[in-house]
């Protein structure tokens, strides 16, 4: 317990210094914590629920355009700025951009747990590979009719408002910063408190046999449709923050990106070991700094390496750095193992 | 409403017709789909992009002055070793496992095939001329490319023809086997894995002989494959596995909805409606099942 207290504290201090100890890395840090929310959204629904997602991209960029919108629409208005050059002519001061933009993450946040609440009942009656066609479908739906509606940009983008200019010139990074990681802290202790109680053990309980969940008296569907609003509105406020961030959504490449962000996080919490509450953070962690420390060798060919990622790391790695590691030192992981019996299973191989 | 269709009643006929002979296309597609479904369990998200990559096959020789016409003999060859070679590397590896992780691991196959054809063949859609000339009904109001009929002409012949191939030849046998089941297929002599790295193949080749038609008759890019993949995939599940007729009935359904989609939504909304089509088709049918307290399986 004293070790872990020490451990937080450690990560925290990290956070809390990183962007003043490496300023040039601030856009990177802000997504990996970005990647990180994703990823652990992921894993409730897609490692402890069992229900494989590619659709949590939809939730995402739900709240990209809705946090845009808001703050937009809330002073002036949204048709005239999405036409073009509506952000030149049109200033947020500094109170009004501020404002706008927690109002916006609010709505960002809430409207997609709504909707995953409205879907949930019919789309979560699917299971296995159906589910997965399914939310695959949804997400690339979202993208192709988002590129056609003209008040959010259409096929030429949106353009989120510029951050007004206070402070230094670091000023909106370290605010884009502070905003990812607040979001992450929140939602990993959110997470970490779900995860504690019954709640928990019924989402596992669905994953390993949901017919059995169902027979032994728990209303599966109930439990499966809060999964995913609780994944649906962590989603939804890293979609807000990602677009201030990027200060620009488009409809499939950055909002709607199945093709990226929509495989990263699945792959990312693959990578970490599903199923664990520190899996994702560890697999996204270490897949941003693979992916910024080698994209730019294989300039052009990112996507070439990521197909292959994908293939290597589903192949080879199902199970994740935390299932290697809970393979190799079992006791960490307080399951309790007996001496001959190891010896045992050493001697069968 | 100041839809066009509405305002010219004979744009029906058209979207019809196009509906039709697009159809047989995916059918064509589905076909390959339901088939490596069927026997390996395996569904295949890189569908799309093989599709894709035996259409730029037919379209290269388009470039070289070969008619491209050719592509369909050529391109089903190629592809069937591209489907083997795919096997070999990848699929063999994930054959037995769990569902996701077939889809996962097809998922970056296509997202590596979609770069891979990005840099060969470069961003731009593409067609290869064929020339076949148009064939004009009711007074020139309806145009019907001949390259169309002739589209929807060979993929029927290839269907038939592997049809035909899977009921009397022996390895369409050995297929058939494994399918209803592997293991007393492989107790009964069956080499499985030559199996099923036959019918991957086979289904690269289908995909194969499409695409070339595709390329023939529509346009070809190289992020155009995962519409085919949720076109097939919606085929299947619509007609169900090993059922032929249905999925031919169900493809040309598919094609005539998204002619009925493109005249009516726009043409912008026209894979969105593909895929939102999946969506309530999988919603449809889990409602009714759950009427019998059963569930997609």
């Amino acid at each position: 317990m004293n070790k872990n207290i020490i451990l937080y504290a450690a990560i925290l201090i990290f956070g809390i210094a990183a962007p003043f100890v490496f300023p040039a890395f601030k856009v990177q840090l802000s997504i990996l914590c970005i990647l990180i929310i994703l990823a652990i959204t992921w894993n409730v629904q897609g490692g402890e629920m069992g229900y494989n997602t590619f659709g949590n991209i939809l939730f995402y960029g739900l709240g990209m355009y809705l946090c845009a919108s808001v703050q937009v629409g809330m002073f002036f208005p949204l048709a005239e700025w999405t036409e073009g050059g509506g952000e030149k002519t049109f200033v947020h001061t500094p109170a009004q951009f501020f404002q706008g933009f927690a109002v916006g993450l609010a709505v960002a946040a809430v409207v997609p747990a709504i909707v995953a609440g409205l879907i949930g009942y019919s789309i979560l009656g699917l299971r296995g590979h159906y589910f997965a066609i399914c939310t695959l479908g949804l997400g690339v739906a979202a993208g192709e009719i988002s590129g056609g509606i003209e008040i959010i940009g259409a096929g030429q983008g949106f353009t989120t408002p510029p951050f007004p200019k206070v402070g230094s010139l670091e000023a909106r990074g370290e605010f884009f910063y502070f905003c990812s990681f607040v979001v992450l802290v929140f939602t990993f202790l959110a997470v970490k408190a779900i995860y504690s109680t019954r709640f928990k053990l019924v989402l596992n309980a669905i994953r390993d046999n949901e017919d059995k969940a169902e027979a032994m008296g728990i209303q599966t569907m109930k439990y499966k449709i809060i999964g995913w609003m609780i994944s649906a509105f962590f989603c939804g406020l890293a979609g807000g923050i990602m677009g201030g961030l990027v200060g620009y959504i488009d409809s499939t490449d950055v909002a709607f990106d199945g093709r990226e962000m929509g495989v990263f996080m699945v792959l990312m919490a693959i990578l970490g070991g599903k199923g664990t509450l520190w899996g994702p953070v560890i697999g996204a962690t270490v897949f941003h700094i693979f992916k910024e420390g080698f994209w730019t060798f294989f300039l052009g060919w990112q996507y070439v390496a990521l197909g292959v990622l994908i293939v290597v790391i589903v192949i080879y790695f199902p199970e994740g750095i935390m299932g290697w590691l809970r393979e190799k030192y079992p006791e960490r992981f307080g399951e309790v193992v007996d001496e001959a019996d190891r010896k045992a299973q050493v001697e069968l191989k | 409403m100041d839809f066009l269709i509405f305002q010219v009643p004979i744009l029906t006929v058209q979207a019809v017709l196009d509906g039709l002979l697009l159809g047989i296309l995916f059918a064509l597609i589905a076909y390959g789909m339901a088939l490596q479904w069927g026997v390996m369990n395996i569904i295949n998200i890189a569908q799309g992009d093989l599709v894709i990559l035996g259409g730029y096959i037919a379209y290269f020789m388009y470039l070289y002055g070969i008619h491209p016409a050719w592509g369909v003999i050529v391109s089903p060859i190629i592809m069937y070793f591209v489907g083997v070679i795919i096997y070999k590397l990848v699929i063999n590896k994930v054959v037995d496992r769990d569902l996701f992780i077939s889809i996962l691991a097809t998922f970056g196959i296509s997202i590596l095939f979609m770069q891979l054809m990005n840099f060969a063949f470069g961003a731009d859609v593409v067609l290869a001329n064929s020339g076949y000339g148009t064939t004009m009904l009711f007074d020139n109001s309806v145009t019907l490319p001949n390259s169309k009929i002739f589209s929807a002409f060979i993929s029927i012949v290839f269907a038939i023809g592997l049809v035909i191939y899977m009921k009397k030849s022996k390895l369409g046998r050995a297929i058939r086997a494994t399918a209803q089941n592997a293991r007393a297929a492989k107790i009964l002599g069956v080499d499985t894995e030559k199996v099923y790295a036959a019918t991957f193949g086979i289904n690269a080749a289908l995909c194969g002989v499409a695409g070339a038609l595709i390329s023939i008759t529509f346009t070809i890019h190289p992020y155009m494959g995962l519409p085919y993949t949720i076109r097939s995939f919606m085929i299947v599940i619509v007609a169900g596995l090993g059922n032929l007729p249905g999925v031919a009935m169900s493809g040309m359904g598919l094609g005539v909805f998204e002619e009925f989609a493109d005249y009516i939504l726009g043409t912008e909304f026209r894979i969105g409606s593909v895929f939102l089509l999946l969506v309530l088709i999988l919603v449809y049918r889990r409602f009714k099942l759950s009427k019998k307290r059963e569930y997609l399986k």
